[in-house]
């Protein structure tokens, strides 16, 4: 392009070259985003590496034979029993779930479908806070005051730890995950849905159970699975209300005390010993966090799934 | 497939006579709906004024005018949607075969399932064809079992009703949102349809359609215009011509204070007078295109 007969002086075209400084700080700014970037995947990588290499001495030299139909979990004695600490894990999740289903669902529903703005602007702050209780007043929470006071109600005892207390107490944990995931599903469902349900003579708790939820269906299993795996990683309130210290007999029972995974795990790295033990009581610990990264890893993968569907259907 | 019914079935279920109307000799052209001075509100903004207005039994009625005069305003006031926007407020009195259609007492889910409503914008629900269609009559509870027999009968009427049983017939069972654009707006009436209403409320049921599903859902309003009384908003001048019997022209008022607009119903008469004798000016210059 030809620009002399254009009244500017060179000087005043040479600007459009931008000036050097604002360049080179842009540029300095680029690389110091990416270094970050770069950081936090090599450190994931780091983790996963030092959880495979560990577990996987305890795979090699580990007898498989003695790793089921033990008595129970005590790593510091050489007796890894792992249908204990799945067991454990698998009655916390469904106790969660039992308890943050219907409660989470029922309150995006009521967020997402009926408060009117007002009443939606005061609630759905407080549902953030109960996101944010940390796990560890839950905790304390699920030992003192649920299993006294839940537990005790449904047949157990009140005056100990349960793998009952710690699932509610997790339970309560997960609730605004579910509402909050749930909630953005159905507000995703578009209105004119709603108003065609309507049209039809619906009333509105028809159009939500018969339009809005099975419109919503992936992102509430999305929300599902994501609050799986999210009660399958607490370990706060499992650690606390589980009703074990660093060993657990096997029970198949919801009113015992036991062990989850995460609790197996954070009982045998509290210590000050460094995880002494028999041979591969350190090991154990990691090939644990293994099979639980590859468990959640999995879930997660499904719930991404999930949402990615929700996404495609409008 | 057991959705499928055979011919000789489906000639069966008279959906054309509806018990609720069949109390009494039906005059030809009685008055469904009688609006007296109705306003309606947004908020603290009055969008429509002054509305009256006679809609009649077995007619095709045309609402025109430009846009944001208030037609799908008046129009959802016909059956209530309009409880559905927080803001709304309707005045003035709106009777429906005489009786007060916003009194106390009324429940507006019973309103709406005798005056169905066809939407703008194609909604079917994503379930299978078969459940659209099977939507209304399910929560309705105009059929005792929720699968076959009756209910196979009532869908696959309403689907031929709405001239789309053809194209429908061997994916009964399959998404909705499979269809085109325009077999998805017939599915919609074959929907709005099959609970057999009194009345069919379309807002613009043609704008998302090409000139072919136009003429389809436009033929398909003169067969059903024997049972159902039809309000239809539209900003096609030649189709109100063409398929209405009355048309009401809207128009909107510039309020010169405080700079408001509000919607005015004009001129309401026979639609051959509308388009070749109004008594209005803002009519006639409307309907000749000298005005949009
Ligand atoms: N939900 C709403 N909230 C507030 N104002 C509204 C709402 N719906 C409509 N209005 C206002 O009411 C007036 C009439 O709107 P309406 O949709 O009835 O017009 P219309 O004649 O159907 O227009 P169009 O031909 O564009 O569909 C407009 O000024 C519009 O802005
Ligand atoms: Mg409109």
């Amino acid at each position: 392009m030809t620009v002399t007969h254009m009244p500017h002086s060179d000087a005043e075209l040479g600007s459009l070259s931008g000036s050097p400084r604002r360049l080179r700080r842009e540029a300095i700014i680029k690389q110091v985003l990416f270094g970050a970037a770069i950081f936090s995947v090599v450190v994931s990588f780091l983790i996963v590496y030092a959880l495979l290499s560990e577990a996987w001495i305890f795979m090699r030299d580990i007898d498989w034979s003695t790793t089921w139909g033990q008595i129970g979990w005590f790593p510091r004695r050489g007796i890894y029993d792992v249908p204990t600490l799945l067991v454990a894990t698998f009655w916390v999740t469904i106790v969660a779930m039992v308890v943050a289903t219907p409660l989470g669902l029922g309150a995006a529903v009521y967020l997402a479908e009926y408060a009117r703005p007002g009443v939606r602007k005061i609630l759905k702050p407080i549902l953030e806070i109960l996101a944010g209780i940390p796990s560890v007043v839950l905790g304390f929470f699920a030992l003192l005051w649920i299993a006294p006071n839940v537990v005790a109600n449904l047949g157990g005892e009140g005056g100990r730890g349960s793998i009952l207390a710690a699932g509610i107490g997790v339970g309560i944990l997960t609730i605004p995950l579910i509402a909050s995931i749930s909630e953005d599903a159905m507000k995703a469902v578009p209105d004119a849905l709603r108003e065609a349900s309507a049209g039809m003579g619906a009333r509105k708790v028809t159009t939500v159970l018969r339009v809005v939820l099975p419109a919503a269906i992936s992102g509430l299993a999305a929300a599902m699975i994501v609050a799986v795996s999210r009660a399958m990683g607490e370990t706060m309130v499992v650690f606390m209300a589980g009703g074990a210290a660093d060993a657990a007999i096997f029970t198949s029972s919801p009113y015992d005390g036991s062990l989850t995974m995460t609790a197996a795990m954070a009982s045998l790295a509290s210590g000050t010993d460094n995880v002494v033990g028999e041979g591969l009581t350190f090991q154990s610990l990691f090939f644990v966090g293994l099979l639980l990264f590859l468990i959640t890893l999995a879930l997660n993968m499904l719930a991404n799934f999930f949402v990615r569907r929700i996404r495609e259907q409008y | 497939m057991e959705n499928v019914v055979s011919e000789q079935q489906s000639k069966s279920p008279d959906t054309g006579t509806d018990t609720r109307r069949a109390e009494g000799p039906k005059v030809e052209g009685d008055v469904v709906f009688a609006l007296s001075n109705v306003n309606v509100f947004y908020g603290a903004f009055r969008a429509v004024r002054d509305v009256n207005l006679q809609i009649h039994e077995q007619e095709i009625t045309a609402f025109i005018g430009p846009s944001g005069c208030g037609k799908t305003t008046v129009l959802r006031c016909l059956n209530r949607m309009n409880d559905l926007i927080a803001i709304a407020r309707v005045e003035g009195d709106l009777r429906y075969h005489g009786m007060d259609l916003y009194a106390n007492g009324v429940d507006a889910v019973e309103v709406r399932r005798r005056i169905g409503m066809v939407f703008q914008k194609p909604n079917p629900f994503p379930k299978s064809i078969y459940d659209n269609v099977a939507y209304g009559p399910r929560i309705t509870g105009m059929v005792k079992k929720k699968k076959g027999g009756d209910l196979d009968d009532i869908v696959e009427n309403a689907l031929r009703k709405a001239a789309i049983w053809d194209e429908a017939k061997d994916r009964l069972d399959s998404s909705a949102l499979g269809m085109s654009g325009g077999q998805q707006q017939r599915l919609c009436i074959a929907r709005a349809i099959a609970t057999n209403p009194d009345v069919l409320l379309m807002d613009e049921p043609c704008s998302a359609l090409d000139p072919i599903a136009t003429a389809h859902i436009e033929d398909l309003m003169q067969q059903i215009k024997s049972e159902y009384s039809i309000v239809i908003v539209t900003h096609n001048m030649q189709q109100a011509a063409r398929v209405s019997d009355r048309t009401a022209f809207f128009s909107v008022e510039v309020n010169p204070d405080s700079d408001t607009r509000t919607g005015v119903l004009v001129e309401y008469d026979h639609t051959d007078r509308i388009f070749s004798n109004p008594a209005d000016p803002r009519t006639e210059s409307y309907v000749t295109g000298r005005f949009g």
